[in-house]
């Protein structure tokens, strides 16, 4: 087939991603607030295609929220980060897995620097050795865990038990992806894509069998940027910025939001909330809001994973309508129950439940 | 309605699909070189109210251009109609008649533009 126009384009960005053998690194936000994200990751990596994923327990947080406060200076975030592929070095890896979009941006702004400059490398070898006398070396392949499950979406849509087909109405379910500006904005070749037609999620969508939805401000920042949020008497600069897509894609009706970034997925969750409480406004049909979901959890959903496994019950907008329109059938009563059958405490102001 | 200590901030983006640019649309028809203007400056440079005060009539057609009338209604009211920005038009533009125009659509409308 002769390509053309912006699939011609989009042949230009296509990303080398690893096959196999991968040094994960966990990130601060999404392990604790939709922990079965991760889970799902390792779980579908190693146990349904049989990759070999190692995490190292030591290691620990990229400093990025620190480092985008203006706390943490760049030769700190630096070195920690050559701390980590110090780790991988000794754990004997060399494909880097990113599970955070904020570290994923951290490491490809570090990665360029000491491209550009390599005083900085040899610098940060330096301070690395003296603080830990650890060595490292540059990873051969950085990939966001995003970008690995886009290369196995095809195997996901084929050991899949269910379709984003809304089965009340047999369309195709309506999918806004959203992706984090820290993947492919900054540094452009880094991501599925680049910046102009990142497909990393719509590329999962389409497999799965979704329709993405084309919106005015399709690729606006979500509102979380760091800064915006920190002073709680600025968090109307992040409130505002979020409603400003919600208004844009409000009118195309989306069946849910899907994010590969932890800071959008939970700031387009709980603004939702925010918003709700502030003047009761909400942004889905019938007086819903609309759910957020990783990419992970619609794997898990698609491949047919128990929802409360996946951890949907830990975003503030519940998942139900969005499970009946799948056809997924659920178990209420185990929603905020342990694995050995404890009852936990169940959340209140929870919407869509 | 809950104060989470923080509020909801007006938008500043120009939405096309809300603003009223029928202003500009009575400029074009009873002036068509007002099309002509290719907002170079040349007006707000010679302009003696805005010698002295933040006044461009650069600024002014582009906000009738994207039907940003309640600034424009504002503004407006500076110009003396002296007439030295038609002078200095590369392109020939009528701004005096722009100005007196937009006052009169204004008029029209019953909104005090003068």
């Amino acid at each position: 087939m002769k390509e053309t126009g912006k699939r011609k384009i989009w042949s230009d960005y296509q990303k080398e991603i690893a096959d196999d053998h991968f040094f994960y690194v966990r990130s601060c936000i999404r392990q604790s607030f939709f922990p079965g994200s991760e889970t799902f990751f390792l779980d579908f990596m190693r146990n349904v295609l049989g990759k070999d994923v190692y995490e190292n327990p030591s290691h620990t947080t990229c400093t990025g929220i620190g480092y985008h406060s203006d706390i943490v200076p760049f030769q700190t975030i630096m070195t920690v980060v050559a701390r980590h592929f110090a780790l991988m070095k000794e754990s004997g890896y060399k494909n880097i897995a990113i599970s955070c979009v904020t570290s994923f941006g951290i490491y490809t702004e570090i990665l360029e620097t000491w491209k550009h400059f390599p005083e900085e490398l040899e610098k940060t070898r330096e301070y690395l050795y003296k603080a830990t006398g650890r060595v490292f070396d540059i990873p051969e392949n950085m990939a966001h865990t995003s970008d690995i499950i886009f290369k196995f979406r095809s195997e996901i849509a084929e050991k899949g038990k269910f379709r984003l087909i809304n089965k009340l109405t047999g369309k195709p379910l309506n999918v806004v992806e959203h992706i984090g500006c820290h993947y492919a904005k900054m540094f452009p070749k880094s991501g599925v894509g680049g910046a102009e037609f990142p497909n990393v999620l719509g590329g999962m969508v389409e497999s799965w069998g979704g329709n993405v939805v084309d919106y005015p401000e399709r690729r606006h920042c979500c509102g979380f940027g760091f800064r915006q949020y920190l002073v709680q008497a600025n968090r109307g600069y992040s409130l505002s910025n979020t409603v400003k897509k919600f208004s844009s894609m409000k009118p195309y009706k989306p069946d849910f939001i899907l994010t590969n970034c932890p800071g959008c997925n939970m700031f387009m969750d709980k603004w939702q909330y925010t918003m709700k409480e502030m003047d009761g406004t909400v942004y889905g049909e019938n007086g819903e809001s609309i759910p957020v979901l990783t990419y992970e959890e619609l794997a898990g959903l698609v491949m047919g994973y128990n929802p409360w496994d996946l951890g949907l019950q830990y975003h503030m907008v519940q998942s139900e309508p969005l499970l009946k329109k799948l056809g997924i059938e659920y178990d209420p009563d185990d929603k905020f129950r342990t694995k050995d059958g404890r009852q936990m405490p169940v959340p209140k102001n929870l919407i869509n439940a | 309605m809950v104060d989470f200590g923080f509020s909801l901030l007006k938008a500043r983006q120009i939405n096309y699909d809300h603003n009223d640019r029928s202003i500009a649309g009575y400029i074009y028809e009873r002036e068509p070189s007002f099309r002509l203007c290719i907002e170079c400056g040349g007006c707000s440079a010679t302009c003696t109210t805005g010698n002295f005060t933040r006044f461009s009539l650069r600024e002014i057609n582009i906000l009738i251009k994207r039907g940003e009338n309640e600034e424009v209604r504002h503004e407006i009211r500076k110009c003396m109609l002296c007439g030295k920005c038609t002078l200095v038009c590369p392109r020939g533009v009528n701004t005096r008649n722009v100005i007196t125009l937009a006052k009169e659509a204004f008029q029209k409308r019953g909104i005090n533009a003068i």
